[in-house]
């Protein structure tokens, strides 16, 4: 028998709502299943099982503010390897929710449990967050879709009769603005960084990106952004040492490549999700995956794992204007890479003064974990990789 | 047509940003002013105007996609 608990999904979360089940008791889980939505300071996050069982009992109801550990669940564990999805499945981001009604499994039977515990109730994924978003509870709504489920132009109404007040956008702001002050203060308070900063032409990786991009049509082509992660990803094979946490007082280094995307939320806010496996991923890969974090990231449809995954952060400021950036380290992690603005600059070519796209890289490392010369070999690798675009 | 133009534009504005609604967009305020979007957006965006529309709107000609009148005219033009 297996616990399901309360994970923690962040460096400084202690409690998590258990905002709504997804699956009953009875149920077959695969590893890498969604079964549960957790309510955090940092929004709504699916929530993963990482373990293949059948649910046993659902240990804490829908709503319940639980402390980080806590048994949500039991689940009769079962070998069933063949509904264990690999590690490089589980770690593909699903495609953008569609606006149509899911259909669960048949319900098995469990005539203890009082109906609206036994099954889980039929609901799009646009639905699913309209009521969360709205504090209506899914069980209490008629749904208009095929066999009866709830379809996102249903809560409207049904936000309109209930008693649940829609959660205070100032609130849900102060509730985030203090977990990123939490995490910030710990990190300013615990980890000794040290900062290392170069400008680096970007001329020739912009070209490359224009030339392919005319090549292709709308939906293949890329951000620089992709070039910018993935030339990031490169220099951490050749320096690992930036790559890892800080745990019991040593590195452990990771071999998988997991970086964290900072993402600005609208109307305030910011997350760090992680992409995974980038060094990994082919540019358009990569592209469709970061465009899938960013919409679920603002839509509040984040999991568990890409809360908790990151082994290094990434955090660009050049959109709003900003030439040079250094970051705060997001612990348990050593490091974290800042991007500047792409700025024209005079540079000297082959011994002549020639305008060039310059961008300002920056590295806030873990002093516990590494030192300057670490990160300087680091920032040189990156300067490498972005002057060869077209090996990423 | 320009008008059921804009009504699409309008449309795909409010699914990239569902925060907003089509009838609080303003046709000629800046579009990253007023819905907080970004090259992420502005690329979901023309790739969504390709796909509605059948018109690319080449990086070169992404300052079109400032205001909506400005995208509405460009695919009006191109189309």
């Amino acid at each position: 028998m297996g616990d399901f608990v309360m994970p923690s999904l962040g460096a400084d979360m202690e409690r998590g709502i258990l905002n709504e089940w997804l699956v009953k008791p009875g149920d077959a889980v695969a590893k890498g299943d969604i079964i549960a939505v957790v309510e955090t300071d940092k929004g709504a996050i699916e929530v993963e099982v990482w373990s293949a069982g059948v649910i046993e009992e659902l240990c804490v109801d829908e709503g319940t503010d639980t402390p980080v550990g806590t048994v949500l669940a039991r689940i009769r564990e079962t070998e069933n390897p063949a509904s264990e999805p690999s590690a490089a499945a589980t770690a593909t981001p699903s495609p953008p929710p569609e606006p149509v009604a899911t259909t669960p499994a048949p319900p098995a039977p469990a005539p203890s449990a009082p109906a609206e515990a036994r099954g889980r109730v039929m609901a799009s994924p646009w639905a699913r967050h309209l009521a969360a978003e709205r504090g209506v509870a899914l069980t209490g709504v008629t749904g208009s879709g095929p066999l009866g489920a709830v379809l996102g132009r249903d809560v409207p109404a049904a936000a309109a009769k209930t008693a649940h007040p829609k959660p205070d956008k100032v609130d849900q702001l102060a509730a985030m603005r203090r977990a990123v002050a939490k995490a910030m203060a710990r990190s300013k308070r615990e980890i000794p960084h040290y900062y290392l900063g170069t400008d680096v032409d970007v001329t020739g990786a912009l070209a490359w990106l224009a030339r392919r991009n005319a090549s292709v049509p709308p939906p293949e082509r890329l951000l620089p952004a992709v070039i910018w992660l993935k030339a990031v990803a490169a220099a951490i094979r050749k320096v690992p040492q930036v790559n890892g946490f800080w745990q019991d007082d040593a590195l452990r280094l990771s071999e998988p490549i997991h970086l964290g995307f900072a993402v600005s939320l609208r109307g305030g806010g910011l997350v760090a999700p992680a992409l995974h496996d980038v060094d990994q991923r082919t540019p358009v890969e990569l592209m469709r995956a970061m465009t899938d974090l960013v919409t679920r990231a603002r839509r509040g449809r984040l999991r568990g794992a890409e809360m908790t995954d990151a082994t290094l952060t990434v955090t660009s400021m050049g959109e709003r204007g900003v030439e040079r950036v250094d970051g705060v380290i997001y612990p348990p992690q050593v490091a974290i890479v800042g991007l500047g603005k792409v700025v024209e600059r005079p540079w000297v070519v082959d011994g002549e003064v020639a305008v060039r796209k310059v961008m300002h890289v920056s590295l806030a490392g873990d002093h516990r974990a590494h030192d300057g010369h670490t990160g300087g070999l680091f920032l040189n690798a990156l300067a490498d990789a972005l002057s060869a675009p077209e090996a990423l | 047509m320009t008008e059921a133009i804009q009504t699409t534009v309008l449309d795909l504005l409010v699914e990239l940003a569902p925060e907003f609604e089509a009838g609080d967009i303003d046709l000629d305020e800046d579009l990253r002013d007023q819905l907080d979007i970004d090259s992420m957006d502005i690329h979901q965006l023309a790739t969504r105007l390709y796909e509605t529309f059948g018109v690319d709107v080449p990086e070169s000609d992404r300052a079109e996609l400032t205001t909506v009148r400005r995208c509405v005219a460009y695919i009006a033009s191109n189309r």
